[in-house]
């Protein structure tokens, strides 16, 4: 039963996007049907939670393309957390949608549903994914699907940034990624994700030092420096692709493979300790460090938290190379408390822009008392994003500081605090001048953002809160990754 | 080696050489299709020598001759000639039909000609 | 009974058919006619390879003269493939060629553009099919005197010189291949393939072996389009009638590879093809040479048809590399390139058919908008290119995967990199159309919408084959490595 849910899960969507197609014209049954086939989902992905922990793997074979490369499916820990972050964060962001596309008057809605779904798909494809060319093939239909969304707006700017967007995803992972696959294959004889790793023994450290660098620049969606230009560009994008996709589904894809391969392909012995992934490691804290500087000058708001993104996504990249249980749970942790953060940060944005058609840091003086709500939320999301209490933000970070410990880089600890000083630094004089700042004599009165956008911040900064006292479920996933 | 007695190759590549040479550099496109047929003519003789077998008698089958020359080069050849006939009347025509189009049968002016549009 | 004269039928069809194509006369029964014999030979071509995989090899002797005296037909995986790869496309795209000849070509000369249609598909057969090595020089001169002539139909006035520009280039190509069957010949006193190849063993390590060699690789390589000997391609597929430059670069050049390999592995034989001889070394530097210069030649081109004829010559440079990988890996990366090649390029081609019996001009600039007004056409174009590129779930992607993993085998690295910067090059060309037909302004002038169905039809067959054989290798994967094994010289 719970093995043909898996094709289950991956199709939803689709036929999702079907129906949202041929429901085009009439944006209420349209909307309905998303938020319906939302649902449907996730009540799809939670159906596999017995299973999974009571410790079982249901696996499906789809096809076999190429003779020992199968297309199969197959659920793990790490694979569910991930599609029930995506799936349940995708309710939400629709509900978000519908305020915010009909506020801003969006062309081409339909389109804009249906691709939305269509990304879900292969998010879902990529969660759970039995071996690498499974998930190579949903990561190149995610970087697809969402090109539609990024240039969205059909302006020259987002011509522009579609370019970037597809040309550095695109080239890293044929470049890189496809390489390292089919070297993986050609080295093992299997693409197949298995605990303990399928390279150990199989080659040389520096084929595996050279491999293992080969996934993590190829898995471009992770956005370690330097090809996380992307990501910015990205942001031409309407706001709710860029809360969903750009902070939850697209990116953490990214890291999520990452960490997959690096539990699943390399095996926890065979990443810790090499030289490759030393050097990773100074790359992931130079992204973390660096992309935090850039975001401190960043006006444009979405701009300033794509880099907070770059930022955060290399705590788990950090995490996935540290390599030990501690780390590889923290960064699981981290990618779903990341998640809620981030996507209340950009509902917020978003909300902004519907409201008040501002989209620059410095325009957003005395905001706060005529949008205390969305601001609130803001304040409450920066906490999570900079790791303080009372947010769930903290937990990721603290078994993030414990691995690394325990991995003997007590500097990286240091550079975990530094990053949560910067991430202060950028985040909360956002709030603190919205809320404290003098608003121009001239201003107009603005009142706040539509009731489906607030009713979809109001859920993700309770999961942001909840998820302070009540980490368990999410912990429990994330430590059954390293038995 | 015998140069001299090779002379039938001699002619041969002699014939190639200037025929291709024609085609490489003539720029009137009639011109280029009789260095085509010079250059085929070139093979046709490649083939008809080599038909030749020392001592050989025509090939029709008589009481006192044992050794006859092979003629089956000779049969191929007639057809590698019917190709090239073909070639040379398809290369005309489209010279012909080229002429109409450009008013011109030089490649210079041809390209000068498409180069303005 | 008819079993048994299927390899003659395979060629003597579409002979017998074109000079009744030619009496016929009539635009509609002329294509009828074209559209029914292609079916014929698709289905005989099926069934051919159905007794290959029973029986191996059919031996097929034309009026009882046994080989090496008379002519054989010697037919094995490898040609059998190919067979299927000429008669389907020719099938699909004579579909599709009903609607957009009639409005590229003016009724009277119709019915003789299908006669030569037919003409050279009976030339490619023949080529594919034959045993004898100057039989093969005979079909290679009728299926090129015909695409001259399907090429020169085109109506911009260039297609004339391309043809002749075809015609001259083509004509020395044909003419070293004669020069080299004629040393050969000389050498072995056997037209006979098989024989030829036998008596070659003793014989090889003689100058006149090598310049027979010589000659047919420089020959053959005009003939594929081999970098440097491209320059012909380009503007004949540019200005070719639409159906034409789809048939043509689905076929024409993927038969020359045949001829290629049939006589570096079959004839000649692997150790003198790819060890005496520095070819393996050739090959791998013009190969990578023509899929780097190639592809990034095509990204500056703005007729789009010429963009595709120079991407088909970058590809044309990985079937090479294939080959000179000198593994059966590589070659089964070829062959099965070779057929996926077919496909994608084919359904692009059929999509830019589609949009220029629409627009009557398939420039880049003009496409803007296109993907809202013609967006079967254009879903055609993005299935294609993504097949191009080399994306999962597409035929090209099987083909990459085979590719890169043969050069990862043999531990060439500079291969390996060559390959995939083809593929990043070939995302900027396909995407510049994508972007321009998605995002692009639309002009106020055109109107109109979707291409009529019977060119949609076969253009999504193609369309549909590309994501089939992107998940389905058994067929095409499976025979191309039963072919490179039987080239190889084992026993499938």
């Amino acid at each position: 039963m719970s093995d043909s849910m898996l094709f289950l899960i991956v199709l939803t969507p689709f036929i999702g996007a079907g129906l949202i197609v041929v429901t085009g014209n009439r944006p209420n049954l349209r909307e309905t049907v998303s938020v319906a086939t939302g649902l449907l989902l996730l009540a799809e992905v939670a159906s596999l939670v017995p299973d999974v922990l009571a410790g079982e793997t249901p696996g499906l074979l789809l096809a076999i393309p190429v003779p020992g490369v199968p297309l199969a499916l197959q659920v793990e820990p790490l694979g569910l957390l991930f599609a029930l972050i995506a799936s349940s964060l995708w309710i939400v962001t629709t509900i978000y949608a519908i305020g915010y596309m009909r506020g801003h008057h969006e062309i081409h809605q339909t389109r804009f549903y249906a691709f939305f779904a269509i990304a879900i798909g292969a998010t879902m494809g990529i969660a759970l994914a039995q071996n690498l060319f499974t998930l190579f093939l949903f990561y190149e239909l995610l970087t697809i699907s969402t090109y539609p969304l990024v240039t969205h707006a059909g302006t020259p700017e987002a011509r522009r940034g579609g370019r970037v967007y597809l040309g550095v995803l695109m080239g890293t992972s044929i470049g890189f990624l496809l390489l390292a696959v089919i070297w993986t294959w050609q080295l093992t004889g299997t693409t197949g994700f298995k605990a303990g790793g399928i390279l150990a023994g199989q080659a040389s450290p520096l084929v595996i030092g050279i491999l293992y660098g080969l996934f993590a620049f190829g898995i471009g969606k992770a956005a370690l420096m330097p090809f996380h230009r992307w990501l910015p560009a990205a942001m031409v994008a309407p706001t709710p692709v860029s809360a969903l996709l750009h902070a939850v589904a697209v990116v953490k894809a990214g890291v999520f493979a990452i960490l997959k391969v690096t539990v699943y392909i390399f095996g926890i012995d065979l990443v810790g300790g090499s030289t490759a992934s030393t050097a990773l490691l100074w790359v992931a804290a130079l992204t973390i460090i660096g992309a935090s500087l850039v975001a401190l000058y960043q006006d444009n708001l979405k701009r300033r938290l794509a880099y907070s993104t770059i930022s955060q996504l290399s705590y788990v990249v950090l995490g996935a190379v540290l390599a030990n249980a501690a780390s590889i749970s923290g960064a699981a942790v981290h990618i779903a408390t990341h998640a809620v953060g981030k996507i209340t940060l950009f509902f917020c944005a978003g909300a902004i822009l519907v409201a008040t058609h501002k989209t620059r840091v410095s325009e957003l003086d005395g905001l706060g008392r005529q949008m205390p709500l969305t601001m609130g939320a803001f304040l409450i999301a920066s906490l999570s994003i900079a790791g303080l209490p009372p947010t769930g933000g903290l937990w990721g970070k603290w078994y993030l500081a414990l691995g690394a410990l325990e991995a003997g880089y007590g500097i990286l600890v240091g550079v975990l605090m530094l990053s949560t000083l910067l991430n202060i630094a950028y985040l909360l004089p956002i709030p603190l001048r919205a809320f404290f700042g003098q608003s121009p004599k001239t201003a107009v009165q603005f009142s706040e953002a539509p009731l489906p956008c607030l009713v979809a911040i109001g859920i993700t900064t309770a999961a942001c809160v909840t998820l302070f006292f009540f980490p368990g479920p999410v912990y429990q996933l994330a430590s059954m990754l390293i038995p | 080696m015998n140069v001299a007695g090779l002379y039938n190759y001699w002619i041969v590549i002699l014939l190639m050489m200037t025929g291709f040479y024609v085609v490489i550099s003539s720029g009137n496109l009639v011109k280029k299709i009789i260095g085509l047929n010079l250059f085929q003519a070139s093979v046709f003789i490649l083939y008809i020598s080599m038909g030749k077998v020392m001592n050989g008698a025509v090939p029709i089958l008589r009481e006192d001759v044992t050794t006859y020359s092979n003629p089956l080069p000779h049969v191929l050849i007639l057809t590698a000639i019917v190709v090239g006939v073909a070639t040379t009347a398809l290369g005309l025509a489209l010279v012909v039909r080229i002429r109409e189009a450009y008013g011109s049968v030089e490649e210079d002016d041809i390209h000068r000609q498409d180069e303005s549009l | 009974m008819i079993s048994a004269q299927l390899p003659a039928l395979q060629v003597v069809v579409p002979l017998l058919a074109a000079p009744l194509c030619l009496i016929l006369h009539r635009p509609f029964a002329a294509w009828l006619l074209t559209f029914v014999v292609s079916g014929i030979s698709l289905l005989v071509s099926i069934a051919l390879l159905g007794q290959i995989l029973e029986q191996g090899v059919i031996d097929y002797t034309f009026g009882g003269w046994a080989a090496p005296f008379g002519i054989a037909y010697h037919i094995d995986f490898a040609n059998a493939y190919v067979l299927l790869i000429v008669t389907a496309i020719s099938t699909v795209v004579s579909i599709f060629a009903k609607r957009s000849v009639a409005s590229e070509i003016e009724a009277h000369s119709q019915g003789l553009f299908y006669t030569a249609w037919l003409l050279c598909l009976t030339g490619l057969l023949g080529i594919t099919i034959t045993g004898d090595a100057f039989n093969l020089f005979v079909f290679l001169e009728i299926s090129s005197l015909s695409s001259y002539v399907l090429i020169a139909m085109g109506n911009d006035r260039k297609a004339l010189t391309a043809a002749y520009q075809y015609l001259i280039m083509g004509t020395i190509g044909a003419t070293f291949i004669l020069i080299g069957i004629g040393l050969l010949y000389m050498l072995t006193g056997t037209l006979n393939m098989l024989d030829m190849a036998q008596r070659l063993i003793a014989v090889a390590d003689s100058r006149t072996a090598r310049t027979g060699f010589a000659f047919l690789t420089v020959g053959l390589g005009l003939k594929i389009a081999l970098f440097p000997l491209h320059l012909w391609l380009p503007n004949a597929y540019a200005y070719a009638p639409s159906a034409v430059s789809a048939f043509l670069a689905a076929t024409a050049t993927k038969v020359a590879v045949y001829v290629l390999l049939r006589f570096m592995f079959s004839v000649f034989g692997i150790d003198f093809a790819l060890g005496a001889m520095p070819l393996s070394t050739m090959l791998v530097v013009l190969g990578s040479v023509a899929v780097l210069s190639a592809s990034t030649v095509a990204i500056f081109q703005h007729n789009l048809k010429r963009m595709l004829a120079y991407s088909s010559i970058a590809q044309i440079g990985y079937l090479v590399l294939g080959v000179s990988l000198a593994t059966p890996a590589g070659l089964t990366a070829t062959l099965l390139h070779l057929f996926n090649h077919a496909l994608m390029k084919g359904a692009l081609f059929l999509a830019l058919g589609c949009i220029a019996w629409r627009l009557g001009s398939v420039r880049l600039g003009d496409l803007g908008g296109l993907g809202y007004r013609m967006p079967w056409t254009m879903g055609v174009f993005v299935i294609g290119g993504l097949s191009l590129i080399g994306l999962p779930l597409t035929a090209g992607f099987i083909s990459k995967w085979y590719l890169v993993l043969a050069a990862v085998e043999r531990g060439w690295w500079p291969v390996v990199l060559v390959i995939i910067a083809g593929s990043l090059l070939a995302m900027i060309y396909v995407w510049r159309v994508i972007e321009t037909a998605y995002l692009g302004k639309t002009k106020e002038a055109v109107s109109g919408t979707e291409a009529p169905l019977s060119m949609l039809v076969p253009a999504w067959l193609l369309a549909i084959a590309n994501l089939y054989f992107g998940m389905h290798t058994e067929l095409s994967a499976g025979i191309a490595s039963q072919a490179a094994m039987v080239l190889f010289g084992g026993q499938p």
